[in-house]
């Protein structure tokens, strides 16, 4: 199978995310620096953990003087989608992705570079992925610095119409898939029907939200793999038939 | 905060986190060939993707109004299979004159 491997090619595609990271992490700054870190402690947690729900959820615990049990299970519940999107990008990374590399790869493996990563037809190699990652982080940093210097210089409208900016990106992945092909649509339809369930639902709402996307994504995911289970390679010779 | 106590808390977090991401990773370095799994794998990243979309995004800004704007012009523009910047901005542009609307009225 084809392997994308260019850095050139992972920094352009890493780009977008970082636009898109820019205003989340201006958030997490300001949010940094009125619950009392100083601006350097706010850059290095952007800078060491790439999560922006991870850290939003820290900073409390950090600042209230929190336990480090407390801290930890935290970052494990919100956190832990990221194993099952480990293990989906495990079977996506080329031939030319050796052990040590797979290291470095784990620290970026956000949500969003996860999604183009797998966007991709082809496999991805290390070189493209350094690319991938390097531009968002770069975003995420700088926008937590903005942020925690410069919070209060933005208008209240402009901050809140950024807070849409990740979700139109998550959209603009799923949505052209789902177009194209019914049991996708049908099982995005489905995990978000859970979503809802868990969001709104009583004592269910009461789930913290790393749960609840596990949840939600495992049982949908493995519902239809069960239904209709189906392979890259099927996918790409039904779009190429349908032309 | 102090220093000491934040280089604690910096070091637990961001090892719990890289954890999470690492060991899965690392462990499975081999490809898979059992279809269910392979299936299940394929559809994961949709399904991620959308149960942290919806119904999240409809409280990402000041007024759930605006937000319902900018997610549908969203999905419009990924119909028009816009790229994920054009997507991005579109929707935050709806969710900024849908606001200006909205506050002067």
């Amino acid at each position: 199978m084809n392997e994308i491997n260019s850095f050139k090619k992972g920094i352009k595609a890493g780009f977008p995310i970082c636009v898109g990271y820019f205003p989340v992490s201006f958030a997490f700054g300001i949010f940094s620096v009125e619950n009392g870190l100083s601006v350097l402690q706010a850059v290095l947690i952007s800078l060491t953990n790439l999560t922006s729900a991870g850290q939003l959820a820290a900073v409390p615990i950090m600042v209230g003087g929190g336990t480090i049990i407390e801290l930890i299970l935290s970052q494990l519940v919100i956190n832990s989608r990221y194993s099952l999107m480990s293990v989906s990008l495990s079977q996506k990374l080329g031939k030319s992705v050796k052990m040590p590399h797979r290291f470095l790869i784990a620290f970026g493996n956000t949500d969003e570079i996860f999604a183009v990563a797998s966007s991709n037809k082809e496999k991805v190699g290390f070189k493209y992925m350094v690319g991938l990652i390097l531009t968002p982080v770069i975003g995420w940093v700088s926008g937590t610095l903005t942020g925690a210097i410069a919070g209060n210089i933005l208008p209240e409208i402009v901050i809140s119409a950024l807070g849409l900016a990740i979700y139109g990106m998550f959209i603009a992945i799923v949505v052209p898939v789902i177009k194209e092909e019914k049991w996708t649509a049908l099982c995005v339809a489905t995990s978000i029907v859970l979503s809802c369930i868990f969001y709104y639902a009583p004592v269910l709402k009461e789930v913290p939200t790393g749960f609840t996307v596990i949840i939600c994504a495992v049982v949908a995911s493995a519902l239809f793999a069960f239904i209709k289970p189906i392979t890259i390679e099927e996918i790409k010779e039904e779009v190429e038939n349908n032309g | 905060m102090d220093n000491t106590k934040f280089f604690i808390y910096l070091l637990v977090m961001a090892g719990v986190t890289y954890l999470v991401r690492m060991v899965p990773l690392v462990l499975v370095n081999k490809p898979i060939k059992n279809k269910y799994i392979l299936s299940f794998l394929y559809y994961v990243p949709y399904t991620v993707l959308s149960v942290m979309t919806v119904p999240a995004c409809f409280y990402a800004t000041n007024s759930y109004i605006s937000a319902i704007v900018g997610f549908v012009v969203a999905v419009v523009a990924a119909l028009f299979k816009r790229s994920l910047v054009q997507v991005a901005v579109f929707s935050c542009v709806a969710v900024f004159v849908v606001e200006m609307i909205m506050n002067s009225i």
